[in-house]
């Protein structure tokens, strides 16, 4: 496979984890922002039991398991999402997109669900979000209220969950990303309760979102590069932890 | 061996646009009487009697259904009863965890 970007991956880069599942489609890509991003990607497979020791995981998007019985049902119950809890309960931060949030709301790493679009539609087009909260382990490098413009390609992206749920996900901060803009392509594009369109857990280390910043990360193959801030807001993160703070396992 | 039937629909509060969608269909066939459609979906488990129904309640609370957006229903079947049967219930309504 031919690498993305020519600079050899230093021996002290992160080691990011990137699931590939039967059905995942945008592991090359999340793999490829990793290492856009200047970390190492290394690549984990559902039926593998062990982490490989990485420092964070992205479950990437795509139709794992064809989506049956529900998106992302089957996936939270395969043996590398088994290891992926019990790393997340020793802090490990890890980054679900599109199919991936699904499967992290399924797994209970994250509250709520996705559900089929209120349109009915498969919706693909770039997305306009606002980021709600810039301290968290994936968005400590955006400016407070940024916003970013990334695609979204999903039919199941309507985030639902309890009125108590979520507003503890607003009273603390954990809502990531919102819907923005009023164009005729622009705004909530699936009727997703409050305009979420990703959350983070109460530590900020275990986030999700709909929209795909793995497709947003150079001019030659996306809209903008805004989605790599993610990936290097984790490598901070790594960093601090490895050095010193104490908080990583 | 029994046979069980698990009936999985979207809760009330939860937007089914498939639903909607189905009633709109309906009242173009010439069924405009129907005032409302929930789709769900229907498993139909063979188990031995080693399965309680507390073990059904969790297979069906854990995996066949999302407790976030649906609510369900355990019935044992009788063993030579059709699916559908509403005969022999010894139903359960699943809730909110």
């Amino acid at each position: 496979m031919t690498q993305a970007t020519d600079a050899p991956v230093p021996a002290t880069a992160a080691r990011i984890g990137v699931i590939t599942f039967p059905g995942t489609l945008d592991d090359i890509d999340a793999a490829r922002a990793v290492r856009y991003a200047g970390a190492e990607s290394v690549a984990l497979w559902h039926a593998d039991e062990e982490l490989a020791g990485v420092d964070a995981v992205v479950v990437p998007g795509g139709f794992s398991y064809g989506d049956y019985l529900r998106a992302g049902a089957i996936a939270a119950q395969a043996p590398i999402m088994r290891a992926v809890i019990d790393a997340v309960r020793r802090g490990l931060p890890v980054l679900g997109i599109c199919n991936g949030f699904q499967i992290l709301c399924e797994a209970g790493l994250l509250p709520g669900a996705l559900v089929r679009n209120a349109g009915l539609r498969f919706i693909c087009r770039d997305q306009w979000l606002r980021v709600e909260n810039t301290d968290s382990v994936w968005t400590s490098r955006f400016e407070p209220g940024a916003e970013i413009l990334v695609p979204m390609k999903n039919a199941e992206g309507r985030y639902v969950a309890a009125d108590s749920v979520l507003d503890e996900l607003d009273g603390e901060g954990r809502v990531l990303f919102r819907y923005i803009g009023d164009g005729p392509a622009q705004g909530n594009p699936n009727g997703a309760l409050r305009d979420i369109a990703g959350i983070c857990s109460p530590d900020g280390r275990v986030a999700g979102l709909m929209p795909h910043p793995e497709h947003a990360i150079d001019a030659l193959t996306g809209p903008t590069d805004d989605g790599l801030g993610l990936f290097v807001s984790v490598q901070d993160w790594i960093g601090t932890a490895l050095t010193g703070a104490g908080t990583h396992a | 061996m029994a046979r069980v039937a698990v009936d999985v629909v979207i809760k009330p509060e939860i937007l089914d646009p498939q639903g909607k969608a189905i009633l709109s269909a309906l009242a173009r066939t010439g069924q405009p009487g129907v005032s409302a459609v929930r789709q769900g979906k229907h498993f139909d488990l063979e188990v031995d009697d080693s399965v309680s129904d507390a073990d059904l309640e969790e297979i069906a609370g854990t995996l066949l259904a999302n407790p976030v957006i649906e609510t369900w229903t355990v019935t044992r079947l009788a063993a030579d009863a059709v699916a559908v049967a509403s005969v022999n219930t010894v139903g359960t309504v699943g809730d909110a965890r």
